[in-house]
């Protein structure tokens, strides 16, 4: 046991050591025209043989110091906590969600232009993280390729924009709707599909989308991108400082108040609100609903669905039309956010990073995946103190996160329907 | 009631069934044993249109149903309860019998929810616990009772005493006989030969892939071949 610890404990800190030496011990300088090596000052060195000394302890001694954690009850004031009961815990979430919303109504009123611009992010995500809940936490289908669709609702907006001058309020549907439809068709190959296989397919996918953006020179501009995409408007009146559409009128002229250019930044917010709110809602009636059900019971167990003759077919496709509906949405609204867009935009890193907010969240879970959203998207700001070492911070989070929570922040509680003998027809507790 | 006529199945080239016909008349139990690989479980998925008849009919209630959807076969009136009974794990008890109601209304979920907990009362106790969580035993009651959900003219029951104790089984076979008597035809696929023939009005036996013998369940038991095979001597 002991000597078996010991040999963990070495080979800990030896890997600590190939990790940290060449990246903070050696240093490479440019010196008139050629590169030297150098080494650091002895104070790293020190540190460097430091952090090697306590990996190796702690190895060591791990079994000691985790018992003797787990024994100091203040340090988890979750470990004996009772779930609530089901009528309780869904008055609490719809509380929760409510004074959610109504906080983040007004919150841009009070806060910071970057803040806001940040929040529409946070948003973005959340919409974001909530449709692909649909296909990976509720259909059970891991897609790596979410982006892809991300990225259709965005060039939709931007090449309609572009070639026909489509306002953002005309593309927002045509956007959602032709990412769905891609989902469909992306839904019928990978049908027979399970587990790994799935991922590669839609990885793929993901990547042919990309990579298509970035070859069709003539019709997207490739990696130059597509700008100018338009602002959304107010019943026709315009946020910049002066009129660019002929026939709308412009926001500051009509209310008569001063030009300021964070009126903008709050509309935007504010429509990012209201349409994450309808996603939320709109899913959250679909899980409710039948077609939510048949996706948990495939879920489950795609034998047994399939035995009460739910077919494998329209569950799935159902599952990735409307995540991939909720990223057209998502992909419109940051088309119009940034005024440009690029395939750089759209790279696999964003499928991980929504893919992580759903699975940090707690898979299904729909408060989780807010909570996760604002924790992906603000931790990486909040680190930029750290500099070079800030998605060091945000790696090591995520891990700490999976340990002491590995079912997500929030994991999903189901909510059950009773059939009540005295009110029949009535089933639903939402 | 149920009509196979000359079923031929292929895996890919490889033929699993050479041209079975078996025929199940209404309210009937009907046994169907054989050895490990002989194509019981071949058979009943060609019932369920998965893999599909490559040649050979099977007819249900008098209709074709060879190249049906499987969604749509399970939808007419055929049940079936999967080998190693595949409950929805994470649900409970009530959500995994109301799975089984997904196509009928909600009165009938309520009626037929009633009904199978009066045959199995377990299941009533149990109605908010979840499904994995519970014995072998009980989850088998619970796939039986999810398969009674939709409503079935038929029920097919695959290896319903796989891996449960001799006490439970003989419960489950007992639950079996009371599901003739409310009325449904019963295809019965076991490999536990003596149980299953002794509740079966009549019995296959099924050996690589071609049906071997076939007789009423007391003379088949009584079968000097099938004693040596399939009964311990």
């Amino acid at each position: 046991m002991i000597a078996q610890n010991f040999r963990h404990a070495l080979f800990c800190a030896f890997i600590t050591l190939v990790i940290s030496y060449p990246i903070l011990g050696l240093n490479l300088e440019a010196q008139g025209i050629s590169i030297k090596l150098t080494g650091a000052e002895t104070q790293t060195y020190v540190g460097i043989a430091l952090a090697v000394l306590i990996v190796f302890l702690f190895q060591l001694f791990r079994p000691a110091i985790l018992g003797g954690l787990g024994r100091v009850k203040a340090l988890n004031p979750l470990v004996d906590r009772q779930p609530m009961p089901q009528e309780k815990r869904i008055r609490f979430e719809r509380v929760a969600l409510v004074l959610i919303v109504l906080g983040a109504m007004f919150w841009p009123f009070i806060a910071s232009r970057g803040a806001v611009d940040l929040a529409t992010l946070v948003l973005i995500y959340i919409i974001l993280g909530l449709g692909l809940n649909v296909v990976v936490g509720l259909a059970g289908l891991l897609d790596l390729g979410y982006v892809a669709f991300y990225a259709v609702g965005a060039y939709t907006f931007g090449l309609l924009s572009q070639y026909y001058g489509f306002s953002f309020w005309m593309s927002l549907p045509i956007g959602a709707v032709l990412a769905a439809a891609f989902g469909f068709v992306l839904g019928f190959p990978v049908l027979r599909l399970r587990g790994d296989y799935l991922a590669i397919v839609t990885l793929g996918f993901g990547e042919i989308i990309r990579i298509l953006l970035n070859n069709l020179t003539d019709l997207t501009n490739g990696p130059d991108g597509i700008g100018g995409i338009p602002d959304p408007t107010l019943f026709g009146m315009e946020f910049g400082r002066r009129v660019k559409v002929e026939g709308n009128t412009s926001f500051h002229e009509v209310f008569n108040i001063p030009y300021d250019s964070t009126h903008k930044v709050i509309f935007l917010y504010l429509i990012t609100l209201i349409l994450a709110v309808f996603t939320l809602f709109i899913i959250r009636r679909l899980i409710r609903m039948p077609v939510g059900r048949s996706w948990e019971a495939l879920r489950e167990d795609e034998i047994a669905a399939r035995s009460l003759g739910l077919s494998r077919t329209a569950v799935k496709l159902s599952a990735f039309t409307i995540g991939a509906f909720f990223a057209g949405f998502a992909g419109t609204i940051f088309a119009s956010k940034q005024g440009f867009i690029s395939p750089e935009s759209f790279v696999f890193l964003e499928s991980a990073i929504v893919l992580a907010i759903v699975v940090l969240g707690g898979m299904g879970s729909q408060l989780g995946v807010i909570l996760a959203a604002i924790a992906v998207t603000i931790l990486p700001e909040l680190a930029r103190e750290f500099s070079e070492y800030r998605m060091l911070v945000f790696g090591a989070a995520m891990v700490l996160m999976m340990v002491w929570r590995p079912q997500g922040l929030l994991p999903m509680t189901r909510v059950h329907i009773n059939l009540k003998k005295q009110e029949a027809g009535v089933t639903d507790h939402a | 009631m149920l009509v196979l006529e000359n079923i031929h199945t292929h895996y890919g080239k490889i033929e699993a069934l050479h041209g079975v016909s078996v025929e199940i008349q209404k309210g009937e139990i009907v046994s169907l044993i054989g050895a490990n690989g002989a194509g019981k479980t071949t058979l009943l998925m060609t019932v369920c249109g998965d893999p599909q008849a490559s040649s050979g009919r099977v007819l249900f209630k008098g209709e074709d149903i060879t190249h049906k959807p499987t969604a749509q076969i399970m939808r007419s009136g055929i049940a079936i309860v999967p080998e190693g009974r595949r409950v929805f794990p994470g649900l409970t008890v009530e959500e995994n019998l109301h799975m089984g109601g997904f196509f009928t209304s909600k009165q009938e979920i309520r009626k037929s929810q009633d009904h199978v907990f009066e045959l199995f009362p377990r299941l009533k106790e149990r109605r908010n616990q979840r499904a994995g969580t519970m014995s072998g035993g009980e989850q088998q009651m619970l796939a039986i009772g999810r398969a009674l959900m939709t409503k079935p003219e038929m029920i097919i029951l695959d290896e319903p005493s796989l891996g449960l104790a001799p006490l439970i089984i003989k419960q489950i076979f007992e639950i079996i006989s009371t599901l003739r008597d409310d009325g449904i035809t019963v295809f019965l696929v076991e490999q536990n030969a003596k149980q299953a023939l002794k509740l079966a009005d009549r019995g296959y036996v099924l050996e690589t892939g071609r049906i071997r013998l076939e007789d009423s369940g007391a003379n088949l038991l009584a079968n000097e071949d099938v004693q040596k095979a399939y009964l311990g001597g």
